[in-house]
């Protein structure tokens, strides 16, 4: 396994989208990271029950989803389409529903490339139930069982690539969010998110392994997306949120080093971050998933993915088309730009990198820690820290103090409030202490044990 | 005598949770009454720390200090406003429903209503329609609020109050609800009584359908 101790991606211009050092090729031809961004499309249901007697109408919303985005792909000319099925609760919940969505996806993705030439894959993404167990039984007991089923079913019914949003560790970070408490947040994602992702990823690599798929990465997203949320809604600082998205780096890392391949999970927007250690594709999603979620960074997320997605959209009726109809619409125009402009040359891809950097960089924190040598500046320093709770401790001093200056040189402004908070957050990351048993201890003794199994993280 | 009142809301305004107790029970042990303390000092204090978030002022970190603060005020008072037979503003019993496990924003609405005055029984995540029939059967709730996050578990908010009403109690509650994919044509639709956009309108929606 790899063990990262430096930048695959050092110089600035090579940090680019499309293009990446261990770009991730499928059978059919279709590469990813090897010089084209591809549109990914993600749907959901609209609203409705999934049970039993509703299969019927579920599996005839999926056929209909998938086929008017691969319609839709070949009208457009899409260079090739990826779609992930992101599977809902209840349909990893019932294992063999995940499988037969998975199945109605993919023969239809093999017809339309057989037919017209589309190169095409397919990210599937249980969903991790992990947590319907209170507090999360993370490591045995039928969720565990289903959810491992799950990956395998689906797997088998024609997955190019596995992926999950786990959720080690969320349980105590979603009050370490809405308290503002940085020390929560370092041990939900540097020790107990660390820990699950080792354990979750070594046995989601096995599964790819004898299924022949890809094991493509996980996303904080139920960690920094959340804080990303909160902060828009005005609930949180936009400076705490912008730590969060930074300091759940390290943890996302661990499915690499235990044999993620890419492309990462397109919600992840720590992904600039892993591309740029790993060497491996990511997508990424911006002003196209709207749909989905509001954001500060929908230009800046365009700045160097391998594949651009919309996050999800529900099945309902537009004036256009129905919404994954024009999702896909959306992503094979932005798409198509980026692969023009990378067609004039190495110069041309820069400046349309930099100019979708700029255009959101100087307008939010979490923004901010997105443009691209921003990154790479943050990436080496996390880089080189040993473990996950160093590289986690240093990634929030890291971030708060690359805010902290970019506020004096002017690159940034925020409010009173906002540098109130960027104080606070600086002191207390600032008492983290180096030894991590020491921090273990001390954050064992605050926690509420009534929210979290230490057992399942393997802390006695 | 008032600026101890002041005393109170100031330190719960300010996240002082010791301070605020210890100023509670000056008040107390000075014979001022239960629910003055409670309505004047305490819930007042929350008011304007509703009124600072709306206005940007506060996050909602700041909030809940204020909340730990008033919370170990009201340990104190609550054995008085029990003596005193003070009635919360209404009960309120929250969860996420079934198959939902978003919990986020109604934690927030619930520490926000009980900063209010309101009593909350939380059901957590996950909750079945049985466990809110339950609630209202058996606990005295007057008030339900139902979130969810996903575009299939929405359904069973209908769900929920369907379940209400085949139960013979939807007459005795009134039903709220919230979540991303909700709207007010939905809560419409379902037959709730009200929808909240977010936590920080929860609270007048509660008062409204209470007093109502």
């Amino acid at each position: 396994m790899p063990g990262y101790t430096s930048l695959a991606i050092s110089n600035i211009d090579n940090f680019i989208y499309g293009n990446c050092p261990r770009p991730v090729a499928l059978k059919n031809g279709l590469v990813i990271g090897g010089g084209t961004v591809y549109p990914e499309l993600n749907f959901t249901l609209p609203d409705m029950l999934i049970e039993k007697s509703s299969m019927p109408e579920v599996l005839k919303q999926y056929a209909q989803m998938i086929e008017g985005a691969c319609q839709r792909a070949v009208e457009l000319h899409a260079p090739g389409l990826v779609v992930e099925f992101e599977l809902l609760p209840d349909l990893t919940l019932t294992p063999q529903w995940g499988a037969e969505v998975t199945a109605i996806v993919r023969e239809t993705l093999d017809k339309t490339q057989s037919q017209h030439g589309l190169k095409v894959g397919l990210r599937v993404t249980p969903n991790d139930i992990r947590e319907f167990a209170h507090p999360p039984i993370l490591r045995s007991g039928g969720f565990v069982d289903k959810m491992f089923r799950s990956f395998e079913l689906c797997a088998a019914a024609g997955a190019d690539f596995l992926a999950v949003e786990s959720t080690g560790g969320k349980e105590i970070h979603d009050d370490a969010i809405l308290n503002g408490d940085l020390h929560g947040s370092v041990f939900a994602l540097g020790v107990l998110g660390a820990r699950d992702m080792a354990w979750l990823w070594r046995r989601i690599v096995e599964i790819s392994s004898s299924y022949s798929v890809i094991p493509s990465g996980d996303s904080a997203c139920g960690f920094a997306n959340t804080a990303m949320v909160l902060a828009e809604q005005k609930f949180i600082p936009r400076v705490w949120a912008a730590a969060i998205r930074v300091m759940s780096v390290p943890r996302s890392l661990v499915a690499f080093e235990q044999g993620a391949l890419g492309p990462n999970k397109d919600c992840a927007y720590e992904g600039p971050f892993i591309k740029a250690i790993t060497g491996c594709p990511i997508s990424l999603e911006g002003a196209e998933a709207a749909c989905a979620h509001l954001s500060p960074i929908g230009n800046i997320a365009k700045a160097v993915p391998d594949l651009w997605s919309n996050e999800s959209v529900n099945n309902v009726k537009l004036l256009g088309a129905m919404a994954p109809t024009v999702s896909l619409e959306q992503l094979v125009y932005a798409t198509r730009l980026m692969n023009v402009a990378s067609s004039h040359g190495p110069a041309s891809a820069r400046a349309l990198r930099d100019w979708v950097s700029e255009s959101d960089a100087t307008l939010d924190p979490q923004a901010y820690v997105l443009r691209p040598d921003v990154v790479l500046d943050l990436s080496a320093q996390i880089i080189a820290e040993p473990t996950p709770y160093l590289r986690t401790r240093r990634a929030a001093q890291a971030a708060l103090a690359c805010l902290r200056q970019a506020g004096a040189n002017g690159e940034l402004t925020y409010s009173n409030l906002e540098r109130r908070w960027l104080d606070k957050l600086s002191r207390s990351a600032d008492e983290l202490p180096e030894n991590e048993q020491e921090f273990t201890a001390t954050m064992i003794s605050l926690v509420n044990k009534t929210k979290v199994r230490l057992e399942e993280y393997g802390i006695e | 005598m008032e600026h101890l009142l002041q005393q109170i809301y100031d330190h719960i305004l300010n996240g002082e949770a010791k301070p605020t107790a210890a100023a509670v029970q000056q008040c107390l042990d000075l014979g001022f009454e239960p629910g003055q303390i409670l309505s004047e000092a305490m819930v007042a204090a929350m008011a304007e720390v509703g009124r600072l978030f709306e206005e940007g002022e506060y996050y909602v970190p700041e909030m809940l200090v204020a909340a730990r603060a008033m919370q170990s005020g009201l340990a104190v008072l609550k054995p008085h406003l029990v003596k005193a037979n003070y009635k919360p503003v209404a009960k309120v019993a929250i969860g996420t429903v079934k198959g939902d496990l978003h919990d986020i924003g109604k934690n927030l609405v619930g520490m926000m209503l009980e900063g209010a005055s309101f009593e909350i029984l939380d059901l957590g995540t996950d909750v079945s329609p049985e466990k809110f029939i339950a609630a209202v059967k058996e606990q005295g709730v007057n008030l339900i609020a139902l979130s969810a996050l996903l575009t299939t578990t929405m359904p069973y908010m209908r769900t929920t109050i369907d379940a209400l009403k085949a139960a013979g109690v939807r007459s005795q509650v009134k039903v709220m609800i919230g979540g991303a994919p909700v709207t007010e044509n939905y809560a419409r639709e379902i037959g709730a009584d009200g929808y909240s956009a977010d936590a920080s309108k929860a609270v007048s929606l509660a008062r409204s359908l209470v007093e109502a």
